[in-house]
Formats: C-alpha cells, sequence, structure tokens
C-alpha cells in the first residue's frame, strides 16, 4: 500500500499538471480518481488549499457528479444502463440477472471487494441495447447468458 | 501496405457488439490464406442492426456484409468476400441498401465512409472547403450565411443560430468563447457521439467558423464522460488539427487563431442544459443559472459565449461550403435543411436517419425502422429524450418538424425516437421520468427538486390503487407547477412525457375495473 505522503505527492503532481487550465477542478478530480480508482475525502484540504477553493466548494464538486466516488471501486466494475431506450429493449431482466448474480444492489460494491455494479442512465447505445459498460468496455446486445460470458 | 480495403468500423456501438473481434479475424485468417488485405477503422454507417458491418471495397464500390461475427470471418473468406462475392451476411453494395440510399446525408456525408482521423480522406471528401471559404469572408459575412440558411439550435430548443453568433459577434467585450455542447444524455440518442467518433474534423471545423464569425479565439468541447471513444477520437483529432495549422494561431495562413480543447464531464445529465455546462466548465457544481443574463451576453466564466450542440456546429461547414440558399431549401416550414434522427428502443433497424424535416415518425419507425424488434405491436414512441412525449400509435402520421411537434404538445428534441412495443407499462415510464428528474435534478429550483419526489409519490399511490382520480388530479397539478416555475428544460419538461402517458395511455394508471376501454 502506498504511503500517504506518496498519495499526497502524487495528487500535488496532478494539481500541478493542471494548474494553467481554466476551472481546473474537474479534469483534476478525472485524473484523480484515474490515478486512485476514486476521490479519497483526505484529498480535500489539499485540492482545496491549491486551488483557492473552500473545502466546501471542492467537496460540493465532489458530491455533485455521479462519477466521482469516495471509496475504493471493486477489482471490477458494472456499469447498466436503465434508461428508457434500454428499458423498452429488456434491460429490466438482464438487471435482476445481475443483481442475482453479483449479489449487489445498483451503487453498492461487495464486501470482498469483487465487484461494483452501477446503474447509469444511456451510454449512447441505444439502437443495440440492452448494454453495459463492464471494466470499461461497452457491451450492447447484452443479455443474462451473454453477460455470464463476458464475466467469464 | 496495400491489399484489398476492408472496412470494419471502430464506432463504439459496432465495438459494443465485437467489431474489434471481427478485424481481428479478419486480419488472422488473411495471414493464414496468405493474401493482403488492408483494415481501415471507420465510424458506423448508422445501419446498427448491422453493426459490425463489414465492408470491402471492389471495383464496383463498397460492398456490405454484416452483423458479422469473429465465426462468420472463414466463411466470408470462403465465399470470396474480398471480390464482393456472394454470402448470407452480403448486402450488396453499400449505398443501394435502402436504409442509406432513402437518407439525405448533409451532417453526416463522411461518416462510416472515411477513415475518421485522417485529413486526406477529409479533404477528399468535401471537409474543409466551409473553413477554406469562412476565411475569406468578414465575420459579419459569415454571420449572415449562417442566418439566411435558416439553421437552428439542433439540442432541442430550435433558437436560430445566426441570432445567437449575431449577438456575440455584437459585443464589444474582447474576450469570448465558443462552447460546444457534447453532453448528449438523452436516452434513444447517438448522433452527437457518432459524428465525434466518425469525422471529429468536421466538429472542429464548425467550431473554428463560429470562432471566427463572432470574435472568440477559444473554445471548449464538453463531451458527457460516459463517451470515452467520442473523447479519445476528439482529442486526437484536435492534436492532428493544430499539427496542420487548422487550429491554433494561424489558421491556413489568415491571421486568425483559434484554440480548442477537449472537457468532459462526469455523469451529471443536468450539464447537457448550457448553463450548468457552463458552471461545469468552470470547475463548479453544475447547477442551473438563472436567465437573463443571456450566455450570449454573459456566458463561460461572465464572457459573451456561443453554445451550441455537435449537431448544430456540424451543420456549419456544409453551410459555407455549399451556400445558405442551397441548405434552406431543404426542409419545411421554418424548419430548414436536415435533422439526423435517431431510431432507437424496440426497433427492427435501429440507427441513424437523417432527412430532410417534416418526414413523418411513421416513415421513420416504419419504413426504414421496420417496427418493432419484437414484432409485436407498437404501442408508443418517445421523441426527443426522457423529456419528450410519448407519442401514441394512433399519432404517427406527426411531421418531425419543431412546429408540428410543437403544435401536438410535443417537442422534437435531439431527434432521438424510443419505440415500445405493447408490454410497455406506461405508469412505470411515468414514474421514470419523475424518479429520472428527482436523481438528475441539479437542486436550485423547487419546482424541480421536490416537484419531481412529490410527482414520484403520486406515481406510486396510483399504481398502488389509492385514490387514483385525486392523485392523478395532484399530479396534474404538479405538472402544471413544474412547468410553469422550474427554471430549465429538466423541471419544465418532465410533465412532458408524464402528461402524455396519462393522457394517452389513461389505462394504464386507472385499475381494470373502473376504466373502460374506449374501444
Amino acid at each position: 500500500m502506498t504511503s500517504p505522503i506518496g498519495e499526497a505527492g502524487r495528487v500535488r503532481a496532478i494539481v500541478g499538471a493542471h494548474r494553467s487550465l481554466r476551472g481546473a477542478l474537474l479534469p483534476i478530480l478525472h485524473d484523480i480518481q484515474h490515478e486512485f480508482g476514486f476521490v479519497s475525502p483526505s484529498h480535500v484540504p489539499l485540492l482545496a488549499d491549491s486551488l483557492n477553493l473552500s473545502q466546501a466548494e471542492v467537496h460540493g464538486v465532489l458530491s455533485f457528479y455521479h462519477d466521482f466516488r469516495s471509496r475504493p471501486p471493486g477489482r471490477h466494475v458494472v456499469k447498466v444502463c436503465v434508461a428508457e431506450a434500454c428499458q423498452a429493449r429488456g434491460c429490466d431482466d438482464l438487471v435482476a440477472h445481475i443483481k442475482r448474480r453479483l449479489k449487489l444492489d445498483p451503487g453498492e460494491t461487495g464486501a470482498d471487494g469483487a465487484f461494483t455494479l452501477e446503474a447509469v442512465y444511456c451510454l449512447g447505445n441505444c439502437a443495440l441495447g440492452p448494454s453495459a459498460e463492464i471494466d470499461g468496455a461497452l457491451h450492447g446486445r447484452l443479455d443474462a447468458q451473454k453477460f455470464d460470458e463476458v464475466l467469464a | 501496405m496495400s491489399g484489398v480495403r476492408v472496412y470494419v468500423p471502430c464506432d463504439a456501438a459496432a465495438l459494443s457488439v465485437g467489431a474489434d473481434a471481427v478485424a481481428a479475424a479478419i486480419v488472422e485468417e488473411a495471414k493464414r490464406r496468405d493474401v493482403a488485405v488492408k483494415i481501415i477503422r471507420n465510424g458506423s454507417r448508422g445501419l446498427l442492426w448491422l453493426e459490425p458491418l463489414v465492408e470491402v471495397e471492389t471495383p464496383k464500390g463498397r460492398v456490405a456484409y454484416g452483423p458479422a461475427s469473429a465465426r462468420d470471418v472463414p466463411g466470408l473468406f470462403e465465399a470470396d468476400f474480398l471480390q464482393g462475392g456472394a454470402h448470407r451476411l452480403g448486402h450488396g453494395p453499400t449505398e443501394e441498401i435502402p436504409y442509406l440510399a432513402g437518407q439525405k446525408r448533409l451532417t453526416f456525408a463522411r461518416v462510416g465512409v472515411i477513415d475518421p482521423l485522417s485529413p486526406e480522406e477529409y479533404c477528399a471528401y468535401g471537409g474543409h472547403d466551409g473553413l477554406v471559404r469562412a476565411v475569406k469572408l468578414s465575420p459579419e459575412e459569415i454571420v449572415a450565411e449562417v442566418t439566411q440558411s435558416g439553421l437552428r439550435g439542433r439540442g432541442g430548443a430550435g433558437f436560430p443560430t445566426g441570432i445567437k453568433w449575431k449577438t456575440v459577434l455584437e459585443s464589444p467585450e474582447q474576450e469570448k468563447f465558443i462552447c460546444c455542447n457534447a453532453d448528449e444524455g438523452d436516452s434513444g440518442t447517438f448522433a452527437d457521439r457518432m459524428v465525434m467518433e466518425g469525422d471529429p474534423f468536421l466538429l472542429i471545423e464548425g467550431m473554428t467558423i463560429a470562432g471566427m464569425a463572432v470574435g472568440a479565439r477559444h473554445g471548449f468541447i464538453y463531451i458527457r464522460s460516459e463517451y470515452p471513444h467520442a473523447i479519445a477520437t476528439m482529442r486526437d483529432a484536435v492534436s492532428r488539427a493544430y499539427a496542420l495549422g487548422w487550429l491554433g494561431g494561424d489558421i491556413l495562413g489568415s491571421a486568425r487563431a483559434f484554440d480548442l480543447e477537449v472537457r468532459v464531464g462526469a455523469g451529471a445529465y443536468v450539464c447537457g442544459e448550457e448553463t450548468a455546462m457552463l458552471e461545469s466548465l468552470e470547475g463548479k457544481r453544475g447547477v442551473v443559472r438563472a436567465k437573463p443574463p443571456l450566455p450570449a451576453l454573459e456566458g463561460l466564466f461572465g464572457r459573451p459565449t456561443v453554445i451550441n450542440n455537435v449537431l448544430t456546429l456540424t451543420s456549419v461547414p456544409i453551410v459555407l461550403a455549399k451556400g445558405a440558399s442551397f441548405y434552406r431549401d431543404f426542409g419545411a416550414g421554418k424548419s430548414h435543411g436536415t435533422q439526423p434522427f435517431q431510431l432507437a428502443g424496440n426497433i427492427a433497424r435501429g440507427g441513424l436517419v437523417e432527412l430532410a424535416f417534416g418526414v413523418s415518425l411513421d416513415t421513420l419507425v416504419n419504413e426504414f425502422g421496420g417496427g418493432t424488434a419484437s414484432g409485436r405491436p407498437l404501442r408508443a414512441v418517445q421523441v426527443g429524450g426522457p423529456l419528450g412525449a410519448y407519442v401514441p400509435a394512433e399519432q404517427l402520421s406527426l411531421a418531425a418538424d419543431y412546429e408540428s411537434m410543437a403544435e401536438a404538445g410535443a417537442m422534437l428534441g435531439h431527434g432521438g425516437l424510443v419505440v415500445f412495443d405493447d408490454r410497455v407499462d406506461m405508469a412505470k415510464m411515468a414514474r421514470f421520468a419523475m424518479d429520472f428528474c428527482a436523481v438528475e435534478s441539479c437542486g436550485k429550483c423547487t419546482p424541480c427538486r421536490i416537484g419531481s419526489v412529490r410527482g414520484r409519490e403520486a406515481l406510486d399511490r396510483i399504481v398502488a390503487g389509492e385514490r387514483v382520480e385525486a392523485n392523478l388530479a395532484l399530479l396534474d397539478d404538479l405538472c402544471t407547477l413544474m412547468t410553469d416555475g422550474s427554471l430549465c428544460a429538466l423541471g419544465g419538461l418532465t410533465p412532458l412525457p408524464v402528461r402524455s402517458a396519462t393522457k394517452y395511455f389513461r389505462e394504464d394508471f386507472v385499475p381494470a375495473p373502473a376504466f373502460e376501454r374506449a374501444s
């Protein structure tokens, strides 16, 4: 496990790389999440200090956007689309299967840290649903069997 | 390397159904048979039900095969597909497939045709002509051309683009911005994604022309994080454009400057609302701003800002290249030009259909789309995303243009059509609309923040059969309040799907014994 000092150094490096951008907070948070898998609340004071913002402002941004996680995700992340077009193509059955298979509800990470399940609105694959993004890769025309094949 | 040119799309939709595996299988099989092939990763033609759609360049033109899987590849070689041979997945010459041949592709002319990141192919197929003409015109002349073309905002509101540009042009401020709204969050829409992945230089060209027109030297493309492929393609194209002198300090030697940055959203639907997008670009919570001031006067970082949708900005180059009257002659009434419609949901032939405004929903859904994918009767089409109305099957003769849709109490929005068959529960869909609004509300105004929660509760009571008529009346009252009192379209238009559901599909809300079917 990385030491806290090392972590702070990596956060400082990310902030430094974006310092010249206007409106840099979102790009910084994206990069921190990319680096660590989540944005730890412990980084908020450092971010606030570096960007001349209040901690409340940084926390406010962090908590507003669905993408940013404040806790580590599972080793595998499943984002299943539950928007209208995927509903019209039968995503309810797929979602029920995924919940059973992973023993998780949307928004949860398993105690063993294997999976995080998220329900999302629209992956832009609305003619080929049901769709899910599994570990960053988009999958269309999904059903229970194909989902299991992807996980296998 | 030479060899037969074989096209396998790199569009996210094609990738989602195995395009990479198909491309790899073709390379492997060609090596095994010792034949030379050159794989080109194009965008998608938009015939999404045929994805992965493999095309082979033959002396007779490009020939299509799909939907292909890696398993089909040896059989395709066996059938001599490299010479356009017959195969059960074959569709003949791509351009003659009725779905494609029946379209009028202006904005999507190159999408699926070219290698998206090849500037040479972009120029060979008519790209860049708009910018070449624009650098010879004064800002006023560019704005006049766009105004005369009748181009209106494709994001949903349909505001005349030229008038918006004129406002920004006339501002005396030194610093101005061009912001492209690529936060395409509406379910049932994917045209922004497809054009960014399939023809990224087109968006860069459109934004550069916009910058020249209004005197802005900096632009932002705000892309939703759910579109990683579009983000990567746009970033790659932007860096190539700099290397070519299509962006930067001296565009095409005109001494005019334009810089472009790609920024990424973070999963907030409301950031598709233009002022919330500005807040997000500034690094803040995506909370909607009150208007006035209009963003054209006080937008990004308080400066005059043109905010246009991807499809608006990608329609600009052809207006400049071919002239205002060429573009204006397409369409119906006050809706000029073409609209890339997106056929989605339970539809047999889902995909992208670009046509002049005024085509009927019936033509789109049944002639192009082939009806439902399930083969069951079509019951409803949601037009224009999560904030659009559910149009019942009986009303599909409606013309898809801004005015006709508005008259019918619906809206065209971003041109997405989501088809539902007769198994849809419209009370569930109405509840979903309220729930979506509750989850995605930015929280600034009460009608949206609280109204959506109360609406969801009222619908739960209705579904439970609790004082149904009284709760339907309450729901309707709440919808009036949200429509009239919300700051932006999220709270203001959520009543559209809800009310269309209760109006046209009342049997789904009222317990069976209390309701007598009209027919």
